[in-house]
């Protein structure tokens, strides 16, 4: 058989039938369910009178209209409470399980499902949400769908699809000290565009790679949508392996034995073919930041802000000027002239337990400056939080003057009450810097957990690799 | 689903890119469980006022336009979040059509579930159309399905690609379920091949 990469081998692994024009009905074996994306799918089952197909393959949990401070006050927008209310009722309906708001394991999709062993080597993961692409990072084939797709799901346990590009993005070396794997996908989308992977799969390889954590592939897979693509994905090696033991919903005995047996398997051949290549080397990379309105607009911490004249054509020049306009920010100026009104660390990119003592190391003994109107840290679960407590994580948060929270996906979209005010320019741990994405008006510079909270230490923004010295 | 055959309109000059998804419906707009009503949503932090005043120089808000079916946008149109409350804000203004000379992959996807065509053209023809809109203000196009045809009122024409599933789809405003589980019986012999050979994967 010629040479497969891992995602020719998912496809291969989970195509039920072809139609000639290359659409392709794939198995779903897992789908993740919120409130936010899954009420018209549930509302659409029900008008047709239609079944669900597989019941165990679902999991719930609300997390993105969740509220972040006590729990047991319930949510006050009856808007969103009416959803996360909708959700409850439609997993009760059909059975399906749902980690509610007052349960532990609660908290955002991306982080609780790898959490409990719920994502497991060689399955497709679907969700309605961009950001699963994020299971890749356990060699799933992961990816975000629309509603109309979930409701699908829901009925028949598969989804069309069409096979995308093979994309290698190849990191030699290692992450300097103070350089992260959010600063290592900063610099893939810088290079890629964020239109770059559009079309294609990535995966992510090299040494580099390899020395990453569990934890940080999940944050350089979160982000492949950011460059275009639909699904990020990491090849299994021991890490993996280790990641998963002891888990939940992951196998056990004899069954594991198995299944470790086939998951060792999920790794691109050595002769695979890639559509396409882009090749770093992992050590030159610095810390990012991002100065505008895409993700793409980013650059390293001692970089200054661009000039749109200096600008490669004229439709960039106009992004980067509009860009510029939005954020309030002028040509030439340092990034580390930067002030922040602003901090959050959080969301399912750095809201796991590795993210939050990155930002703790920084933080400990020191206080935010006064400048700073305040610093959100919200774990990405229930367990995530419990944790970090336990290492008394909360403790240095809360003597630094930062609010420690409940977990959800808070203020990466505002679609709760964490949301920065118009002019407001927040140093944020999450993934999109659009235009009003936290907040209408609002200004976000995506950064990693340790620049995060170096910033709101410092009331501007500062290289965490010379700075922590 | 509406049937797409041939959609004529006034062409709606967008000239930005990257156009993401929370600029298409913000997220204070997520929040329905219902998929009618969010048009007059649709572009809100660029379409409104704070205090809800309709912008007189946005596009959508003044005639012709603002009655039009086709949008015209620069590279990766729709990038950003799955949500599908673009593609529903997007009908339910009234758009039939987008075109660009690119599109975020989940977000067309999701515009060929409600019925929305996206078409891809090269960056040149796009900005010949840029130019045409603005040289003569109400410049429309008709878009042709079947034909993989577009053509505007100077007469310019032009073809597109778009794969043969999905132009069958948009032609009979087909919705896939009812496809799908014509091929039920795949679906139930593969599901029970995978469970025997990977039962891990399956908890109940």
């Amino acid at each position: 058989m010629a040479a497969q990469t891992l995602y020719d081998k998912l496809w291969d692994q989970h195509r039920i039938l072809a139609e000639d024009d290359g659409r392709t009905l794939l198995y779903i074996d897992r789908q993740l369910l919120h409130e936010v994306t899954s009420p018209q799918a549930f509302a659409g089952l029900r008008a047709a009178g239609r079944p669900l197909w597989r019941v165990d393959a679902n999991i719930a949990t609300a997390d993105h209209n969740v509220p972040t401070t006590d729990r047991a006050a319930g949510i006050s927008d009856p808007v969103a409470r009416l959803q996360v209310d909708t959700l409850d009722r439609n997993c009760r309906e059909y059975g399906i399980e749902e980690f509610g708001m007052m349960d532990r394991r609660q908290g955002i999709v991306h982080v609780i499902a790898p959490e409990q062993g719920l994502t497991l080597p060689g399955m497709t993961v679907v969700c309605g949400d961009s950001h699963t692409a994020t299971h890749g990072a356990l060699a799933t084939l992961a990816f975000g769908i629309g509603t109309t797709e979930v409701e699908h799901v829901l009925a028949t346990q598969c989804l069309w699809a069409r096979k995308a590009k093979n994309l290698r993005v190849w990191v030699d070396g290692r992450l300097g000290a103070g350089v992260t794997a959010k600063d290592l996908v900063l610099a893939i989308i810088g290079q890629l565009g964020t239109a770059g992977g559009t079309g294609h799969t990535i995966e992510f390889a090299g040494p580099a790679v390899q020395a990453l954590s569990i934890e940080g592939r999940m944050t350089l897979c979160n982000m492949a949508i950011e460059a275009g693509a639909r699904s990020g994905l990491v090849a299994v090696d021991e890490r993996t392996i280790e990641y998963l033991q002891g888990r939940p919903y992951a196998p056990s005995g004899a069954e594991w034995d198995r299944a470790v047996a086939v998951w060792r398997q999920l790794v691109s051949d050595a002769d695979a073919h890639f559509d396409k290549e882009l090749r770093l080397d992992g050590s030159a990379i610095r810390p990012q930041v991002t100065w505008g309105t895409s993700p793409e607009m980013v650059l390293a911490v001692d970089d200054r802000v661009p000039d749109p004249d200096e600008a490669p054509d004229a439709v960039r020049r106009q992004a980067w000027s509009n860009a510029l306009q939005y954020m309030g920010l002028r040509p030439h100026t340092p990034i580390t002239d930067i002030a922040v009104d602003r901090v959050f660390i959080g969301s399912c990119t750095n809201a796991r337990i590795e993210d939050l003592r990155a930002a703790a190391q920084v933080v400990q003994g020191k206080t935010k400056a006064a400048s700073v109107k305040s610093v959100l840290v919200v774990p990405g679960s229930g367990l995530v939080k419990m944790q970090a407590e336990a290492e008394g994580l909360d403790e240095i948060f809360r003597q630094a003057g930062f609010e420690w929270r409940e977990p959800g996906c808070s203020m990466c979209l505002a679609m709760n009450a964490d949301r920065l005010e118009p002019g407001e320019r927040c140093a944020a741990t999450s993934n999109r810097n659009f235009e009003g994405r936290q907040g209408a008006g609002g200004r976000t510079h995506l950064v990693s957990p340790a620049m995060a909270a170096a910033a709101a230490i410092a009331g501007h923004f500062v290289d965490v690799r010379h700075w922590q010295v | 689903m509406e049937a797409f055959t041939v959609v004529e309109s006034v062409l709606i000059p967008l000239d930005r890119a990257n156009v993401d998804t929370d600029a298409i419906i913000p997220k204070q707009f997520l929040k329905t469980i219902e998929r009618q009503g969010l048009g007059r949503h649709l572009f809100h932090d660029w379409r409104y006022e704070d205090d809800g005043t309709p912008k007189a120089d946005f596009v959508l808000n003044r005639p012709p336009y603002s009655g039009g079916k086709i949008l015209l946008a620069r590279e990766n149109f729709g990038c950003g979040s799955s949500r599908e409350h673009a593609p529903w804000a997007l009908a339910d203004f009234g758009i039939r059509a987008v075109v660009a000379p690119s599109f975020a992959d989940i977000f067309a996807n999701n515009c060929v579930q409600n019925g929305i065509l996206t078409v891809t053209l090269s960056a040149d023809e796009v900005e010949h159309l840029f130019q045409a809109v603005q040289s003569r203000p109400g410049y429309g196009l008709r878009i042709d399905l079947a034909q993989g045809e577009i053509q505007g009122s100077d007469g310019w024409r032009t073809h597109f690609e778009v794969a043969p599933g999905t132009r069958h789809k948009l032609l009979h405003g087909l919705d896939d379920i009812g496809i799908t589980l014509q091929h039920k019986e795949a679906i139930a012999r593969y599901e029970a091949q995978r469970r025997e050979q990977f039962p891990w994967l399956f908890r109940g």
